[in-house]
């Protein structure tokens, strides 16, 4: 009999959850380990002393990086990774760092040649920090990784805290209680996102090229934490800063603001005073921080001048040196009268995926974070491998989609040998010079292409299992075969 | 090399003449070529074109050694310089070099030209120069009258000149009904008979073999680094009966100087990928590219099965309800999800004993001939075999400490990771060096495929030992003997082994090859993972 097992199932899981009713006693139940340790199944996540158990192996990670950036800096490969302009952009090299603190060394402005299009906030920060670039740039990497890691350990307290409060509601398909994470899985996520920030070769080859990028995940891992912490001033500033320091994270004030009014218990409608108002303040704190930030950096420099070189390079894209993302070839190729049209399609791309987002992620403002942050890596004018890590780094937060995931196994294998690929073709182009630019190119456009089919991919797989969440595993159709999930 | 006399001799002819002295201590002594602390000095001649701007310039080098070899290109060299000074249509300037110790002072020559620093060469600094270097062509010369001329493509890292050029010299040598030979061997009248195809066969092994080495097999070689196309072109004096003499030589480079002065462009149409039978057919990269791709296949094929017989191990061990048939085929562990922690230290070790490999020969020298009766090019050969060796019995017994005994999906994990491994280390060297990427993949590819701890382990443990690197260079050794048609007894065979050995590593600290260090960090530690494998259980 075909069918009698599912239903056997269904019904078995909803007497499991209905019978004994709470929550967290079930996975007590279930999960032998559970009550071995104590600090992780209290409702609100871990105790003090869990905290601490955890402690030590961030730290040990923190060691590791720690010493691989130091190994690196002081080997050969620190010189020809800094050159590779997979990680260093035009807008953050160090080389071009270090070109304009020597300009404004000089009395001139650092803005008045082609090199620097850093903001001038960087520029006074490494004008005290220059002899210690090393060290700022591992701080600013162990800052990235702990602000991650303490972001989403609160990001646990409240998931949990919110799927406690829907399984007593009863919103959840009594047949998909396997699908709820339990604090067992969520324990070391944490320390994984960490890891995966800290040893991913792309932040290490980053950090070891001294690329600003660095600097900009840091701002944003803080904006990250604070909005998570639910403090709307911080994460106002933060944002205000990322944004100042590399525009595109201006899109990021969707989610940021989502997460934000459901931690409030706001509810998004259109009606809703309380939202409208909330919607303002945070506007404004935004909007605030950003003019205090841009007339900080106009009175450290008395002029405009950075206003066109650093956001007027990022939008109209005249750098058109390789990299890893779409721009360059395509404005190479195109005849110059067409171009500032193109530049405006190619920069919409960034922002344009917002809106759908923002509706369809209403709900989950986290996911939304971090397929903004991939978009914004993917389609930004000038991207390095260093933003890719970023997003990157939230890849362990969504283990538990691993079931529903298709082609992972596939699409990382694209993207590991894209990146081995890029070396190889970039020397068989400029100094063998048996290759051409479309050998490079084709690796980057399949770079791309990799790393949407893998957001789309998880994008999906979320989708998928929250349909799963609140419809149950076992659907079944009306003429009883098996059903096909159709995303719309 | 007689310095002085040949600054004469070319300033007479009217030459704007410079040297350029050089000097570099070898990381071991060379013991085939007989130096160590390698001293000498360049003397070349510029021709300024009457017709051009000196913004573009054509090479003629001429290797200069003591000894028998390579006596007459010298000459030949100043006569051709003599008879240019008189010709007024180059618009192009044309350097005349002469180089010691050939490819050391060929790396000096260009570097300094270049005003760059590859590798650790000290030099004078250049004083003159001509234009940007557009195409050389590199003589090499031992009698005053030859039967043909060989043509060596082969360059550093298996850098191949581009095609035209070599069509070029080709389609000229013809028109003057001079003999031309690739690899020693001449295109035979008929094609498409089965001897034909056989010699064919021959001469594309041999292309492959010599190019898989990485070596410059000529002063050319180290051009085309700098995107410069070069050809070595060597005569040779066989016992045919139709011998030429040196005005066919000179009327023949003559022609193809003239041919390159009236370039517009760098060549850059055509191939610079291909392979060639013979002459005047060439096998491109369209084609041989997708062959390489279907071994390449294998691997990622093998990978993909691997990949799902662990997700179906997933699913059985998270959902127990299935039914109990298909559980003792895929034997129950005692962990369900060994964690990914347990293949770090494999592939750790793996790669620490690559990274012996590739430092302790040279920095270990000193203390190896303190402690053992050999010279210093014995001690960094023989240190290399005996890590290589000794890294076999290493790393195989780290996951029975860590987790007790290996269950299936603790192999078939590291299995996966080292067939992906394998595939991309391959699949990138076959676009730098497509014939190091082809003997290696036609040598791995099977047995990596197979190899797995059930089964016939010893006959496995053979096939893996058969294909490591360091027998696959055993035997192309012994493949280029028979290629040759100079067959080598096995204790000549085993010194030209390490004779490679030594070369390798001399050319990678010289020159800048990547065959020791690719094979050394990469390929080597690999193979210690298939062969952990192997040794799972």
């Amino acid at each position: 009999m075909p069918d009698s097992h599912p239903s056997a199932t269904k019904a078995a899981a909803a007497q499991r959850v209905l019978g004994l009713g709470v929550f967290s006693p079930s996975f007590r139940g279930r999960d032998p380990f559970l009550r071995a340790r104590p600090g992780t199944t209290g409702g609100a996540g871990r105790g003090p002393s869990a905290a601490a158990k955890m402690a030590a192996p961030l730290v040990l990670v923190l060691l590791v990086a720690v010493t691989v950036r130091a190994v690196l800096y002081r080997s050969s490969l620190a010189a020809l990774i800094s050159d590779r302009v997979e990680v260093a952009s035009p807008l953050n090299a160090w080389k071009r760092v270090v070109e304009g603190l020597a300009l404004l060394d000089l009395g001139v402005s650092p803005y008045s040649g082609d090199v620097f299009h850093e903001t001038p906030l960087i520029i006074y920060l490494f004008h005290f920090l220059v002899d210690y670039a090393e060290l700022v740039f591992m701080i600013t990497d162990i800052l990235t990784a702990v602000a991650l890691y303490l972001a989403i350990q609160d990001y646990n307290k409240v998931l949990f805290k919110k799927q406690k409060l829907l399984i007593e509601l009863n919103k959840y398909a009594p047949d998909a209680t396997e699908l709820i994470q339990t604090p067992m899985e969520m324990y070391y996520i944490p320390l994984k996102v960490a890891l995966f920030y800290l040893l991913n070769p792309y932040t290490v080859m980053s950090c070891v090229a001294k690329s600003t990028c660095a600097i900009n995940n840091a701002v944003i891992a803080f904006f990250i934490l604070a909005t998570i912490k639910g403090s709307a001033f911080l994460s106002a500033i933060f944002l205000a800063v990322a944004t100042y320091q590399s525009l595109y994270p201006l899109t990021l004030f969707a989610p940021a603001l989502l997460y934000l009014l459901q931690r409030q218990f706001i509810p998004v409608k259109i009606k809703n005073k309380d939202f409208w108002l909330y919607t303002m303040q945070y506007t404004g704190l935004y909007l605030g921080s950003l003019i205090v930030i841009i007339c900080l950096s106009f009175f450290l420099l008395n002029s405009w001048d950075f206003i066109p070189s650093v956001y007027g390079f990022i939008l109209s894209v005249p750098d058109l040196t390789p990299n890893v993302g779409l721009f360059w070839y395509f404005f190479a190729e195109m005849f110059e009268h067409f171009s500032l049209f193109f530049v405006c399609v190619f920069q919409i791309n960034v922002f344009f995926y917002t809106i759908p987002l923002a509706v369809k992620l209403k709900e989950h403002p986290m996911f939304f974070m971090f397929v903004q942050l991939a978009i914004i890596s993917i389609f930004k004018s000038y991207p390095t491998v260093g933003d890719i890590a970023l997003y990157m780094a939230f890849l362990p937060l969504w283990s538990h989609l691993y079931q529903f995931l298709r082609n992972v196994f596939i699409l990382s294998c694209v993207l590991i040998v894209c990146s081995l690929l890029f070396p190889v073709l970039w020397h068989l182009w400029i100094y063998a010079g048996s290759a051409n630019s479309n050998f490079y190119y084709a690796i980057t456009l399949t770079f791309n292409v990799g790393q949407i089919l893998l957001i789309s991919d998880y994008f999906y797989a979320y989708l998928q299992r929250e349909y799963y969440l609140t419809h149950g595993i076992f659907l079944i159709r009306k003429d009883r075969t098996d059903p096909m999930l159709v995303l719309k | 090399m007689p310095v002085a006399w040949l600054e004469k001799t070319m300033w007479n002819l009217g030459l704007e003449v410079y040297k350029q002295t050089f000097s570099r201590t070898l990381p071991f002594p060379d013991e085939l070529r007989e130096r160590y602390m390698v001293k000498g000095t360049n003397v070349y001649g510029i021709l300024r074109a009457p017709r051009g701007a000196s913004t573009e310039s054509l090479v003629l080098s001429v290797p200069c050694s003591p000894g028998q070899q390579n006596n007459q290109a010298v000459g030949l060299m100043l006569a051709l310089a003599s008879y240019f000074r008189g010709q007024i249509y180059w618009a192009k300037d044309i350097i005349f070099l002469v180089n010691e110790h050939d490819l050391i002072g060929m790396e000096a020559w260009l570097e300094a030209y270049h005003d760059v620093n590859v590798t650790e060469l000290h030099s004078s600094g250049m004083l003159g120069r001509a234009g940007a270097i557009q195409a050389a062509l590199s003589l090499e010369l031992s009698s005053d009258v030859i039967t043909s001329f060989d043509v060596a493509l082969e360059g550093l890292n298996g850098q191949l000149p581009n095609l035209d050029l070599v069509n070029l010299f080709y389609s000229f040598c013809q028109k003057n009904n001079l003999l031309c030979t690739i690899q020693g061997k001449l295109q035979r009248s008929d094609w498409d008979s089965l001897p034909a195809y056989l010699h064919s066969l021959q001469t594309l092994l041999l292309m492959v073999l010599k190019q898989g080495s990485g070596r410059p097999q000529g002063d050319h070689g180290l051009f085309l680094r700098y995107h410069i196309e070069a050809i070595t072109l060597r005569g040779i004096n066989s016992f045919r009966q139709y011998k030429f003499d040196m005005s066919t030589m000179g009327a023949t480079l003559e022609g193809m100087f003239r041919k390159l002065n009236n370039l517009l462009e760098r060549l850059h149409q055509s191939y610079f990928f291909y392979l060639l039978p013979s002459l005047s057919r060439f096998v491109s990269i369209g084609v041989y590219m997708p062959a390489f791709g279907f071994l390449i296949l294998i691997l990622v094929l093998k990978a993909l099965d691997l990949w799902m017989k662990l997700s179906q191990c997933d699913t059985e061990a998270d959902g127990q309800a299935c039914d109990g048939e298909q559980s003792p085929r895929m034997v129950a562990t005692e962990e369900p999800k060994p964690s990914l922690l347990a293949l770090v230290p494999p592939l750790l070790i793996c790669q620490a004993t690559g990274l012996a490999l590739y430092f302790v020969p040279i920095l270990g020298q000193e203390m190896a001939t303190q402690h053992f009766p050999v010279s210093e090019s014995e001690a960094v050969v023989l240190t290399a075999i005996a890590i290589y060796v000794g890294g076999l019995a290493l790393p195989h017994n780290t996951h029975r400490v860590l987790m007790g005994s290996g269950g299936d999906r603790g192999w078939m994990t590291l299995k996966l990771v080292a067939l992906l491994y394998l595939a991309m280390q391959l699949g990138c060297i076959a676009l730098v060096n497509f014939s190091l990427g082809f003997l290696l993949a036609v040598t791995l590819v099977p047995v990596a495929a197979i190899v797995q701890p059930t089964g016939p382990k010893y006959l496995y443990a053979v096939l893996l030992v058969l294909v490591t690197p360091a027998a696959t260079l055993l035997f192309c050794l012994f493949l280029h003997g028979e290629l040759l048609e100079y067959p080598i007894s096995l204790l000549e065979g085993w010194q030209r082994f390490l004779q490679a050995i030594a070369e390798g590593l001399l050319d990678h600290h010289l020159y800048g090859s990547v065959v020791f260090p690719f094979v050394a960090i990469f390929v080597y530690p690999c193979w210690l993972l298939l062969w952990n494998v192997l040794f799972w259980k």
